[in-house]
């Protein structure tokens, strides 16, 4: 989708805020956001790809305005509902339906030192055909999907070269949509500065993307 | 921001009372809704939580944990002593750059099989600085939760396009035969920098080496530098 949130290459978005001694949280009510997601993640309804879609979804001038943690929590209560763990009469009325039955959270503060060591899960250990070699010279394709995608708008069309091959992950695009996870490879492609941002560039300066089989074209 | 967020905020209360009511004032609609951002966070935030804890669906215990450990436990002292261990211990360098996992696995922030793990070398000839321009991916076994500004709009947008700029924004002035690589993270690999070892840190013990590398560092939008090299002008 090309979405506010595919920003790379925009300019004139300010200068970069920083703020030193920053905690790691500004308020409780984000890390209990934070917390929750990463406990209700556990129930595996959804994936960090339908995650990311939700944010992407938010009207852009919102998606611009809120902080990081409300577009979290916004995304939250969207999972919880369009996947079937909460209703939204629950949420409006902060109580259990009467007739819902008390399940069992199945991450316990016993399991978090394990999952956390392992908490992406999105690359499969399964052997599928790379389409392409370290040094092969590609273009990334120009498609426009109106749903997920994780190819940014500023390297579509653009010419780079195979650096490396990650091995076989799921592919965002339809794993977002629950459609399937299409596991294929991923692979470090190099884009020369200039490719992208014209002779202006420095010349020898580039950008790395990670990109999915999917993503690419032979040049 | 403050002023322009409770706008916002009160603007969103009167329009829907719910998350999940799409906002249907919003001009264009797509096929999928856009969905409007709840409204008095902290309170709803609490409501939410009391209803998963008696539905089941989380612990609270966990939720603690899970705080507790990205406040206190999992953060940039751990990527810390990983830069200093490759700083010590070239053999450790050699492990670190061929496969990330298997060297950060050997102080347990990751497992073997856990989060894909890059590390890219900063030398005096090349420049490695990391962002994720479509959200906010960021190695948080090594370095825990992003900042804010790493999460916002002007960093993300214009450090692929221009890095130096940002660079000099941070303070860093690269020479003009410095090569710059940025890494978007536009998949699941996540990037750690081994920053450059300052000069004259020959013999400091591992643990020293360690206190002197910061986050900024090992994203690639600062160098380590020595206390003493800080305070000049």
């Amino acid at each position: 989708m090309n979405g506010i949130h595919d920003m790379g290459g925009m300019q004139d978005m300010g200068p970069i805020q920083y703020e030193k001694g920053e905690p790691v949280f500004h308020a409780p009510w984000e890390s209990r956001v934070f917390a929750m997601m990463l406990a209700t993640g556990a129930w595996r309804k959804w994936n960090l790809d339908a995650f990311r879609h939700t944010r992407e979804v938010l009207p852009p001038a919102d998606y611009l305005r809120v902080s990081y943690y409300e577009q979290w929590f916004s995304g939250l209560l969207e999972l919880l509902v369009s996947r079937g763990l909460v209703t939204a009469a629950e949420i409006a009325s902060g109580t259990p339906a009467p007739d819902a039955a008390r399940a069992t959270p199945p991450l316990t503060a016993d399991k978090i030192p394990a999952a956390l060591a392992n908490r992406i899960r999105a690359n499969r250990d399964i052997q599928v055909s790379p389409r392409f070699q370290a040094g092969q010279r590609v273009r990334a394709r120009n498609i426009n999907p109106v749903g997920h995608t994780r190819l940014p708008r500023y390297a579509r069309g653009k010419l780079g070269d195979i650096h490396r091959d990650h091995g076989v992950f799921v592919f965002p695009d339809t794993n977002a949509h629950f459609l399937g996870e299409k596991p294929q490879h991923v692979y470090s492609v190099r884009f020369a500065a200039r490719e992208l941002w014209g002779e202006q560039a420095p010349q020898k300066d580039s950008v790395y993307l990670d990109m999915w089989d999917d993503y690419l074209d032979p040049a | 921001m403050t002023t322009t967020r409770r706008d916002f905020l009160t603007a969103a209360a009167a329009t829907a009372g719910a998350a999940m009511t799409p906002d249907l004032n919003h001009a264009h609609q797509h096929e999928h809704e856009h969905q409007a951002v709840p409204s008095d966070p902290a309170l709803r935030v609490k409501a939410l939580e009391s209803l998963l804890v008696e539905k089941g669906l989380v612990e609270r215990a966990a939720l603690d944990a899970l705080v507790d450990a990205y406040e206190h436990k999992i953060g940039p002292r751990n990527g810390a002593r990983v830069v200093a261990r490759a700083w010590a211990d070239p053999a450790y360098k050699t492990r670190l750059l061929a496969d990330a996992n298997d060297a950060i696995a050997e102080f347990g922030y990751v497992s073997r099989q856990g989060d894909r793990m890059v590390v890219l070398e900063n030398t005096p000839r090349v420049h490695n600085l990391i962002v994720c321009t479509l959200c906010s991916c960021y190695p948080w076994p090594v370095l825990g939760l992003p900042p804010v500004w790493y999460k916002s709009a002007p960093y993300r947008s214009r450090v692929v396009i221009d890095p130096r700029g940002v660079l000099r924004e941070f303070g860093l002035e690269l020479a003009e035969n410095v090569e710059v690589r940025v890494w978007d993270s536009t998949a699941e690999l996540r990037y750690l920098v081994l920053p450059e070892r300052p000069a004259g840190t020959e013999r400091l013990s591992e643990e020293e080496l360690a206190a002197l590398v910061t986050r900024d560092a090992m994203v690639g939008v600062a160098k380590v530098v020595l206390p003493s090299a800080e305070r000049q002008p």
